[in-house]
This record gives C-alpha cells, sequence and structure tokens, in this order.
C-alpha cells in the first residue's frame, strides 16, 4: 500500500472491513461521511462488496403491522403515534383476524418476516395476551412465517414470555446517537432501551435495532451512532429517513438529502459488515426509486415491503420486479430456520 | 366532491395546504372524514388500510 492509499478511508476500508470483517471506529466513519459527492459511487461500490462478502446476494423481505396504534405516552419527537402531540392519529386495535389476514398478506409477497409492533411504552398483559392469542391465530392460520415484535421497553418477565411465545426476532430502536437522543426523547433513556436489547440478546432472541437518520444530529453524531449499533451488534438494524410527521415537533425538519442519506447508508454497511440492514420508513420521500436502487447497490441487504405502521409504501409488487432486475434472491424461509 | 380535506380536516375550499398536497401526502392514509372533519380511526396494514368514521362509516384502501 502507498502512503497515500495507507491513510485514505477507502483504501483503509477495503482491507479492513472487506478483506478482514471488522467495521469501521467512530473517527473513520466520521470520514467516510464527509467524502465528497465525487466520490459517492466508489463508496456505494466498495459497501455493496462488504455487502455480498459478508453477507451474499439474498434479501430479506419483511411486513410489519401495527396491532396498537396511537396513544402512545412516550414523547419521541418524531412519531405521530405520540398521545402528547395534536397529530391526526387516533388509537386503533387490530383484532386477531386482522392480524391473521395481514400476516398472510406479508407472506404472498415471499417475505419470512412479520413484525407485530405496538405504540406503547412497554407492553401491559392485554397486549402481550394480544399477541400471544394472534401468534397462536397466525400458525393455525398454516402460515410458518418468522415472527418479530416491536413492544417497546420489556421486563425479563416478557422477555422470557415472548421467546416462549416463539417470538425470533425483538425490534427495539436506539434511534439516534446517544449523545443526541435527550433532543428527541425525554420520557425515557437510551440506556433503558439498551437495557431492554440486552436482555433480548441474553434471551437468545435475535436483535433488531437501528434508528432514524435526519433528526437534527451532526455527521460526528451519524458515526457515534453507527458505532454504538456496531457495539451492540444487532443481527439487523432497520435505518429509517426522516418523514416529518404534522403535529410532532420535527414537522417543520426537512428531509434528508439523496446523496448525504445514501453516504450514511453505505457508511453503517463499512460499520456493520455483517448485519442485516433494513431500508425502512421514509426511503420512498428521501431515495424514490432510483435512489432505492442505488442504495441496495450500496449496502442494503433487506427490505419493509408494502406500508408501514401509519404510512403508505411503495406497492410491494414495484419492490419484488426490482429485487428481480437487481438479481437478488428473496431470502428463503428455510434459510433462517 | 369532499367538503373536508382528508389529510388535516380543513375545509376543502380552502386554498391547499403545503402539507396536504405535497409528495408526502400520497405516502399517508386518510386522517380525517371527508364528509365532517371527525378524526377517523385508521388501521394501516401491509397490504392497505381502512379509515372509519363514527358517523359515516368505513372507507378502505379498495373502495378509495
Ligand atoms: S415509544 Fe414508540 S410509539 Fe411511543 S412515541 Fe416513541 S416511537 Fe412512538
Amino acid at each position: 500500500m502507498t502512503a497515500a492509499a495507507r491513510t485514505d478511508v477507502l483504501a483503509v476500508a477495503r482491507e479492513q472491513v472487506l478483506e478482514r470483517g471488522e467495521g469501521l471506529a467512530e473517527d473513520q466513519l466520521v470520514e467516510v461521511l464527509r467524502l465528497p459527492d465525487e466520490r459517492l459511487t466508489e463508496l456505494l461500490d466498495l459497501a455493496h462488496q462488504v455487502r455480498m462478502r459478508w453477507c451474499g446476494p439474498a434479501v430479506e423481505v419483511e411486513g410489519i403491522v401495527s396491532v396498537k396504534t396511537g396513544g402512545c405516552p412516550e414523547d419521541c419527537h418524531f412519531c405521530s403515534q405520540s398521545g402528547r402531540f395534536p397529530s391526526p392519529v387516533r388509537s386503533a386495535w387490530l383484532d386477531i383476524p386482522g392480524l391473521v389476514r395481514a400476516a398472510r398478506e406479508t407472506a404472498a409477497t415471499g417475505a419470512t418476516e412479520f413484525c407485530i409492533v405496538a405504540a406503547v411504552r412497554g407492553p401491559d398483559k392485554r397486549l402481550m395476551s394480544q399477541v400471544r392469542d394472534g401468534i397462536k391465530a397466525i400458525r393455525e392460520d398454516g402460515n410458518d412465517i418468522n415472527i418479530a415484535c416491536s413492544l417497546g421497553i420489556l421486563t425479563q418477565e416478557q422477555v422470557d414470555e415472548l421467546v416462549e411465545m416463539g417470538v425470533h426476532r425483538y425490534n427495539h430502536n436506539l434511534e439516534t446517537a446517544r449523545s443526541h437522543f435527550p433532543n428527541v426523547v425525554t420520557t425515557h433513556t437510551w440506556e433503558e432501551r439498551w437495557e431492554t436489547l440486552r436482555m433480548v440478546r441474553e434471551a437468545g432472541m435475535e436483535v433488531c435495532c437501528g434508528g432514524i437518520i435526519g433528526m437534527g444530529e451532526t455527521v460526528e453524531q451519524r458515526a457515534e451512532f453507527a458505532a454504538q449499533l456496531a457495539e451492540l451488534g444487532p443481527d439487523e438494524c432497520p435505518m429509517n429517513f426522516l418523514t416529518p410527521q404534522p403535529g410532532t415537533p420535527f414537522e417543520h425538519y426537512e428531509v434528508v438529502d439523496g446523496k448525504d442519506a445514501l453516504r450514511t447508508v453505505a457508511a453503517f454497511r463499512l460499520a456493520l459488515p455483517k448485519a442485516m440492514i433494513r431500508f425502512s420508513g421514509g426511503r420512498e420521500l428521501t431515495f424514490g426509486d432510483l435512489g432505492t436502487k442505488q442504495g441496495m447497490l450500496g449496502g442494503v441487504n433487506a427490505i419493509i415491503v408494502g406500508n408501514y405502521l401509519t404510512s403508505l409504501g411503495r406497492p410491494a409488487s414495484e419492490d419484488l420486479r426490482m429485487l428481480d432486475e437487481l438479481k437478488m434472491p428473496i431470502k428463503a424461509l428455510s434459510d433462517t430456520l | 366532491m369532499s367538503r373536508y380535506c382528508v389529510q388535516c380536516g380543513k375545509p376543502a375550499a380552502e386554498p391547499v395546504h403545503r402539507e396536504c398536497d405535497g409528495p408526502q401526502a400520497a405516502l399517508r392514509p386518510p386522517r380525517f372524514c371527508p364528509e365532517c372533519a371527525r378524526r377517523m380511526i385508521v388501521q394501516v396494514t401491509p397490504m392497505g388500510w381502512t379509515a372509519t368514521c363514527s358517523r359515516h362509516g368505513e372507507v378502505s384502501s379498495g373502495s378509495a
């Protein structure tokens, strides 16, 4: 390696991440996030090679549904489901037949993952029993899709109960860098979220943890967040891009610039070479069709198909066509058992 | 023709509000009843949505 190559962050990443599978450190990630637009293609190309080398070509497809919408007591400033802001979202519960139908529709797309989500600080008895009954009904419907849950902050007993119900993965996002979290949420702490993730991991469930880009964080804080996620070592990292929601404190924030968003996706891949990185909420607005493809060729290897919890996504058929065009096979259920 | 904007519940005759007409609006299900501007109970599912007004009943992605 020449002296210039030794100091160029992408040359270093090629050796460290692509060859050895070791994610970049926080200071290196700051450099990546500061790369000029002229080097974006090179960065995305490297992130794609890292994904192919350490994760392979398959894409995990997931559907998500909200079993309890709105009326949440927490104050996450980006969220239209918080009961503390004058958002137009009203509380709603999805009944068991509706949940079974949603799981069936998800499985019909070829998705292998179905995530049951609730807008709560943490689950109470009613919610846990709804989830238990829902999972039982999905299985009785002959649907063997993998079931994940996202029900907020858990106690150890609830973690154990979810394992016993057969929930194989738990989503709980740290949302943003630890240093930025108090600007985003004041009703609970980053550390409380971390503790739930620790219990989930120790109980043997897969850990799904990511966050939202574009909530006023600095470039340094984006790098800090990626490094903190690398320390956690999630099996999956969902990357959302802020879609400002009416009535929330972040309603007037700008949508992240597409190139910055792509740089961030690639940087997260270089921080988490072996994790599944999932395109989640906000990609339609931030990336559009072209950017979504670039992201899939820039480190992403999982998507959410169809709609989100309170907003709409692209039709599933468009995403599935895109994956076909990119010659990226959908991960089979047999690969995950 | 709707009497109220389904995104914000204001009278439909008012000039269009930026947030109800931009690209983001296409990614939102209706939230207010077009007949009476009541906030509706909306359930989004992976492949569709339903929105229910306590007075005027249900609309869905299939019927909209
Ligand atoms: S805990 Fe979840 S549902 Fe509640 S306000 Fe925060 S992000 Fe929204």
